[in-house]
């Protein structure tokens, strides 16, 4: 496992060259500038800030000083947000997404398999369409439309919670954006484990586990829920780094200062560095929660071996 | 020996039967499950409302009443969902709103299970170095921005619907490839694939006769999932001015329209979100349905 792991970390080292180079083409191939305005600016001043942003030099030329910069951790500067560079965007925005995210992801996973286990053991029955009903608003109802929602009923209506707003990272003002981001998560992991749940139910390991004589508890936790984890696991890992790199429309509505914003604001203003700044911090926790999830594979499943 | 062979021939006829009688088992038990059927049933009648839109109301999608915009419902003029902030009809526009959004989902949907499920079991399958280069093919493409993706597609081949149904299919199928390789990784060593290939079966037949119709459990579930993200990131593309253009609408491009309307015109969001939540129990039903029928141990 050690040497596997290793190898997968240097294969890291190619693929994230890969992610930055086909990503970099690929966003200069859309049409469009970071400085094209509603009105043509005139071309010597223009000219200008190409020059001063290094953006009239040949592609090749921008494109070999941009990955020498990455390789140093420079990233450049941001072309909206004038006098910021992408580390200080990202810096500053990553630990309020990495926060909501990691908790919303935790509390969708704690409930997701709750609910999902609660539901596969009464298969068929009343309770378990309830319970997956009652999960599945999550999804039926889209974050665009639960977030206002929620303001509305727990900050106007109830005036429980504040309507938005960060307060310095205060406890409760994370509580709305948390719920907003953690119900579809939730929605998806009950499915997940419902189905996987359902299927591990009548496998033979189970019935063996069973005929031994142990508790229906440690059949049901440490056999059944083991066995059926392995597609919730897979959905884990890209589901996790999307959840952590922000949601811009979570972010808009309870006006949070985190990097999800930065994606999509970023890429409609063509705002080059910027994204690929947010993409590369993506890029990385992609490859490295798919390779935990590759190594939980192995604790779950004994019959899962890498050679 | 004779006889053997007698055997022989009878035990590949038999084979025959049973790999028919698979799928019809399975439509069999499939029709069994109440839940299933009910939800085949609604399904099809938003399917027959969506095209006879035209038909049941007297108002056509795009005709604007400027004397009654964002009204209530109204049953003396017709109007049984009320009309929208531009004065049109929301009932015959959440029909035509289920035509685009019905079609997105089971398009994308179905262009994403087919390329995920077989690279997902190819990829497990063979492992190894395919395995590695394969997987890491789709953490690329995870990492990519997707919208870059949907305006260079625009840009190279011009506004079309069809268009949508590929970038959104082509982004879905990437953790419907990493579930199947997961359960591939599994069950790739268990006895049966092993009698498989000590009887000299192809790994062809392999991945698509004995590992596909077993990873099929997930696979099923994670469809039911991808529908409805389907029909709602449509709604953000055509929000980005790239999906269906006005005045033609959709489920995702209506309810993101009633929801700045939540307080108002409540009505501009309860209707084609019902509809949308409908939709979406009665894909998790039949999804579950199809899972428990196509269960073999589970009879």
């Amino acid at each position: 496992m050690f040497s596997y792991t290793f190898r997968r970390l240097l294969v890291a080292i190619p693929t994230m060259f890969v992610i930055v180079t086909v990503a970099f083409f690929m966003i200069r191939m859309a049409p469009g500038g970071p400085f094209d305005l509603e009105r043509a600016l005139p071309p010597e001043i223009e000219k200008n800030v190409l020059r001063a942003y290094n953006l009239d030099q040949p592609l090749w030329k921008q494109y070999v000083d941009y990955v020498g910069g990455v390789v140093q951790g420079d990233f450049g500067p941001s072309y909206k947000y004038r006098d910021f560079t992408v580390a200080e965007l990202i810096g500053s925005g990553f630990p309020a997404s990495f926060q909501l995210g990691f908790t919303a992801i935790v509390i969708a996973l704690v409930f997701g398999v709750g609910f999902g286990s609660f539901a596969a053991l009464r298969q068929n029955s009343g309770l378990d369409h309830a319970v997956m009903a009652v999960s599945m608003t999550g999804i039926a109802i889209p974050n665009f439309v639960m977030a206002p929602l929620l303001t509305l009923v727990f900050g106007v209506y109830l005036s429980l919670l504040p309507v938005a707003g960060w307060g310095d990272g205060a406890l409760i003002n994370k509580i709305l954006p948390i719920t907003a981001l953690a119900l579809p998560q939730l929605a998806y992991i009950a499915r997940l484990t419902r189905g996987s749940m359902v299927e591990t139910l009548n496998a033979n390991f189970v019935r063996t586990a069973r005929a031994k004589g142990l508790r229906e508890r440690i059949v049901i936790v440490r056999h059944t829920l083991k066995g059926a984890m392995l597609p919730v696991v897979s959905y884990l890992g890209p589901a996790t780094a999307q959840i952590l790199t922000g949601s811009v429309v979570i972010e808009t509505i309870f006006d949070i200062p985190g990097i999800g914003r930065y994606f999509v604001q970023g890429a409609l203003n063509r705002d080059y560095t910027l994204v690929l700044g947010v993409m590369i911090t993506l890029a990385t926790l992609i490859i490295v929660l798919n390779l935990i999830v590759d190594l939980v594979y192995g604790l779950l499943d004994p019959k899962v071996r890498y050679d | 020996m004779a006889a053997v062979g007698e055997r022989m021939d009878r035990m590949a006829g038999m084979e025959e039967v049973a790999g028919r009688s698979l799928w019809q088992a399975a439509w069999g038990r499939l029709l069994a499950n109440r839940a299933a059927v009910v939800s085949l049933f609604v399904l099809g009648i938003i399917a027959v409302m969506a095209l006879l839109a035209p038909w049941l109301s007297p108002h056509p999608y795009d005709e604007v009443y400027w004397e009654r915009i964002q009204a209530p419902p109204d049953f003396a003029n017709f109007h049984w969902f009320g009309t929208d902030g531009n004065g049109r009809d929301l009932f015959v526009r959440t029909l035509y709103g289920a035509r685009v959004s019905l079609m997105v989902g089971i398009l994308a949907t179905g262009v994403s299970l087919l390329i995920g499920v077989s690279y997902g079991a190819i990829a497990g399958y063979v492992g190894g170095r395919t395995d590695s280069i394969m997987m890491r093919i789709v953490d690329i493409m995870y990492s990519l921005p997707f919208m870059f993706f949907v305006i260079l597609l625009m840009v190279l081949f011009g506004r079309n619907i069809f268009l949508i149904f590929i970038a959104l299919g082509a982004v879905e199928w990437l953790t419907m490839a990493r579930i199947v390789r997961g359960q591939t990784l599994s069950i790739k060593h268990k006895e049966y694939i092993e009698a498989a290939h000590a009887a000299g079966v192809s790994n062809r037949v392999i991945v698509f006769r004995h590992i596909v119709p077993n990873v099929l459990g997930p696979v099923i579930v994670y469809v039911t999932l991808t529908v409805p993200q389907v029909i709602l990131t449509e709604s953000f593309i055509s929000f980005l001015g790239l999906g269906v253009q006005e005045p033609l609408t959709s489920w995702g491009v209506l309810i993101s329209e009633g929801a700045k309307q939540m307080e108002s015109a409540p009505w501009m969001l309860i209707f084609p979100a019902t509809f949308l939540a409908i939709t979406l129990f009665c894909f998790n039903f039949i999804g579950d349905g199809l899972r428990d029928a196509l269960d073999p141990k589970d009879r």
